[in-house]
């Protein structure tokens, strides 16, 4: 009987322990699915980017250097040329307007934390309010 | 129990299985492999007539293009080479820069394969100038030698679209302004399509890397 006890704790842990596991490998699911559907074919599921063209997402600091406007850029688009990462990019990219805050929120969440980025962790309604500012300046 | 005999014969048994798994795996190798070497042909894609008992395959159009350097391309071009085609537009939001990384992998695998030439052809006429064009190559890092991105007459753009099996539509509705396809498309030195695959899906790019192989390998 202890045998079997023993035996069912361990399964327990080890299943506890793989769903912790899978939990840190990717805890913005939906903003990786957002990321998928709205920006990969740009920016690549590996957030490279391509050459010249498309700046990359992974190891970028124009994104974590421009965290108080990140909503603003997705949903509204980039137009003059940015450097990144001491290159030049021209082509300018058109405004993401289907996501919600939410979803803009889970993105970015999802951008800053993936491909070994670390550039931090954004609330809904700090979303909220950067895409109030920049709404009213339009 | 057992005594030694027949421990014996289960030893040679297992040899003698042994032997013979590992001769019908060689076998099998090695009819794989004569498969591939006398392997059928690429088939030759699309609708097909019979003439006087001729069949007349679908071939590519005669056509006059002008590239990122502001060189003529015409089929003349691409004499006795292959050549893969794809449309796209460079202020694409969509899918191309997706397709564009596929095609810059085939172009990458095929660098000093003279044999293979590939050809990019804008359907915004009037954006996509050779200017403009020049730029794109630049920053995708386009050997010139290599690769044509084109523009030309807008009417043999669209028409010829469907010779290469693209689709191309103008579409204010669609993102961009235009509705085609990702698909890469390997055409022959006799102006017939071979193959084709998704450019958004890179295990379908992978394969077309294999068909383009065996073209090379079988009829160049
Ligand atoms: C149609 C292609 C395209 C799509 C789709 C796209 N981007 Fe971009 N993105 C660009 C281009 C091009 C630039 C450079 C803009 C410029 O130079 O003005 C850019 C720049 C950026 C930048 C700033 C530069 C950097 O690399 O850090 C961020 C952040 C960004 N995009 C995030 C996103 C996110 C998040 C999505 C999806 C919600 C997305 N993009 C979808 C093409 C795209």
């Amino acid at each position: 009987m202890l045998k079997v006890k023993v035996c069912f704790l361990f399964l327990l842990i080890a299943c506890l322990s793989m769903q912790l596991m899978s939990c840190q490998e990717n805890p913005f699911i939906q903003g990786e699915i957002m990321y998928e559907n709205f920006c990969a074919t740009c920016h690549m599921e590996d957030g490279k980017g391509l050459k010249g063209l498309i700046p990359p997402l992974a190891n970028s600091d124009w994104l974590k250097n421009n965290q108080d406007i990140l909503a603003c850029s997705i949903r509204k688009g980039i137009n003059d040329p940015i450097v990144v990462n001491g290159k030049t990019y021209e082509l300018p990219m058109a405004g993401v307007t289907a996501l919600t805050e939410f979803e803009l929120a889970n993105v970015i969440n999802y951008i800053n934390q993936a491909w070994g980025n670390d550039y931090g962790f954004v609330q809904i309604n700090e979303v909220r309010d950067q895409l109030d500012a920049c709404n009213a300046r339009d | 129990m057992l005594n030694p005999f027949y421990k014996q014969m289960d030893i040679i048994n297992m040899n003698k299985i042994f032997v013979l798994f590992t001769g019908l795996s060689l076998l099998s190798v090695w009819a794989c492999d004569s498969q591939n070497i006398s392997k059928e042909k690429l088939p030759i894609i699309g609708n097909r007539d019979v003439v006087d008992g001729d069949s007349i395959y679908h071939t590519v159009r005669d056509f006059k293009f002008i590239n990122q350097d502001s060189v003529i391309i015409t089929p003349e071009t691409f004499k006795d080479k292959a050549y893969v085609v794809d449309y796209f537009f460079t202020s694409c939001p969509t899918i191309c820069p997706k397709v564009k990384q596929q095609e810059i992998k085939v172009a990458d695998h095929f660098k000093d394969e003279e044999r293979l030439k590939f050809l990019s052809v804008s359907i915004d006429t009037k954006y996509d100038t050779i200017q403009r064009l020049k730029w794109y190559a630049e920053k995708l890092e386009i050997d010139p030698n290599q690769w044509h991105l084109v523009t030309g007459d807008e009417d043999l753009i669209y028409d010829i679209a469907g010779d290469f099996f693209h689709s191309a539509i103008k579409n204010d509705d669609a993102p961009g302004g235009y509705d085609h396809d990702g698909l890469l498309i390997l055409v022959d030195k006799n102006r017939h399509i071979r193959a084709f695959c998704n450019g958004l899906e890179p295990e379908e790019v992978d394969e077309f890397i294999l068909d383009v192989e065996q073209l090379l390998a079988q009829e160049y």
